[in-house]
């Protein structure tokens, strides 16, 4: 087992297993840090979201918290001007190409990007970057679920439960820049391909790309 | 993309070849692509599945490299190869005015090929001579200062011009193919 230290956030003192990421430490503490790509079991991080960056002290930059291990005595801050900014740019940018309809989405009332404007006191909606309107054509063809590739933030928590948990293989990250997506093989509808319906992924979508349909009033 | 005769054999032998030349591990991936495109020109649908097959690695991973970087291709290259150039220049006079001409004349998307193979269209990012621009490539033929009149001049040249291989026959005209969405495009008019 990992020896416990002794670290601060937000000038509080916790109790901490060394070599944990900054990230689950504080979560696991109350201490709410923005997060979406973040997977507890992942071995090195995609880190692509960009949300949870942190100050340590001593370190001149802010860092990742979904990265960063837990060393004794780490003072760690999650709030200052400098991080708010960063937070807020990176989460603007999330929403710029999002299909921003939450009343009329499945993950309403428990979506991670709600969570992360109510917590960091973010506005819903963005002005300062070109909005990149998507509308993908929903793939409704799984009889329990659907994905909205509109809706997607590329977070990748999917992409491992098919991988890591239903271990098939039937989606993954294709094409690049602003046309990046989850797909699957050549493109096709999920019921046509190797996808066993498990819904292991859709479990997983932090927010409301992934879908039961029988969420959707 | 429909296979054509014998292509099915083709593609099979070919990725079997650079197969057994590999080490089927993951990081040979790249490689491999690389070789099978260089045999078959392009990386059909069931090239993929196979290497996926032989390198054990989903076949949704192998499609997300080849879409991934410039140089795969996922449609064979036509008989006729039109490549707009989007670099800054060409794009600041209105290059991608081009390509949409391009891509109602041919009724494909950039990146497509007609299904009889006659054309195939590609954007490329500055080929050396933006004073000309809008530069278009046309089967390797640098073309400068191509507006939409140019478009349907360049167009009724190669329409002019025979096959490069006879062997196929492009009875039945241009029909759009490809793997993207792009059947409901309307007919609009020219510019
Ligand atoms: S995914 Fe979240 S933010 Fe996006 S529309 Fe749905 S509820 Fe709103
Ligand atoms: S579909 Fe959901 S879980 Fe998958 S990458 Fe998109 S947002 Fe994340
Ligand atoms: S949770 Fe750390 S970068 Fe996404
Ligand atoms: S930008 Fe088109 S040739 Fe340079």
């Amino acid at each position: 087992m990992s020896e416990l230290v002794k670290i601060t956030i937000d000038d509080r003192e916790i109790e901490a297993r060394a070599g944990e990421k900054l990230l689950w430490t504080a979560l696991e503490n109350d201490i709410y840090i923005p997060h979406l790509c973040a997977i507890k079991d992942e071995k090195r991080p995609n880190a692509s979201c960009r949300l949870c960056f942190v100050e340590i002290e001593g370190v001149d930059h802010p860092v990742t918290a979904c990265t960063r291990k837990v060393e004794e005595g780490m003072v760690v801050k999650t709030r200052s001007p400098h991080l708010d900014r960063l937070v807020k740019t990176g989460f603007e940018l999330l929403l710029s190409d999002h299909d921003l309809k939450c009343a009329k989405c499945a993950a309403n009332k428990s979506c991670a990007l709600q969570t992360i404007a109510k917590e960091r006191g973010l506005k819903l909606r963005q002005k300062r970057f070109k909005l990149i309107e998507r509308d993908y054509k929903i793939d409704d063809s799984p009889a329990e679920f659907a994905y909205n590739r509109s809706r997607c933030v590329l977070c990748g928590q999917c992409v491992w439960a098919d991988r890591e948990e239903a271990k098939v293989g039937a989606i993954g990250f294709t094409q690049r820049g602003v046309n990046r997506a989850v797909t699957t093989f050549e493109d096709i509808p999920l019921a046509d391909s190797i996808c066993t319906e498990c819904h292991l992924c859709v479990d997983a979508c932090p927010v409301g790309a992934l879908y039961y349909k029988s969420d959707l009033k | 993309m429909q296979l054509m005769e014998g292509e099915k054999e083709q593609i099979l032998s070919c990725v079997d070849e650079v197969l057994s030349n590999s080490t089927k591990e993951k990081e040979d991936l790249i490689p491999i692509l690389q070789k099978v495109q260089a045999k078959l020109g392009y990386l059909p649908v069931l090239a993929m599945e196979k290497i996926a097959e032989g390198t054990d690695v989903p076949a949704a991973d192998v499609y997300g490299l080849a879409t991934f970087y410039n140089q795969f291709r996922l449609n064979p290259p036509g008989d006729h190869e039109v490549k707009v150039c989007l670099g800054t220049a060409c794009y600041m006079v209105g290059g991608d005015i081009t390509l949409e001409s391009f891509e109602r004349r041919m009724e494909i998307k950039e990146g497509e090929t007609t299904s009889d193979r006659r054309y195939s269209l590609e954007r490329v990012a500055c080929v050396g001579c933006c004073t000309m621009a809008p530069v278009v490539v046309v089967d390797d033929e640098v073309e400068g200062k191509v507006t939409p009149t140019r478009v349907d001049g360049i167009m009724l040249e190669l329409e002019g011009k025979s096959d490069k291989s006879d062997a196929k026959d492009s009875s039945n005209g241009s029909k759009n193919t490809g793997n993207k969405d792009d059947s409901d495009k309307e007919e609009g008019e020219r510019i």
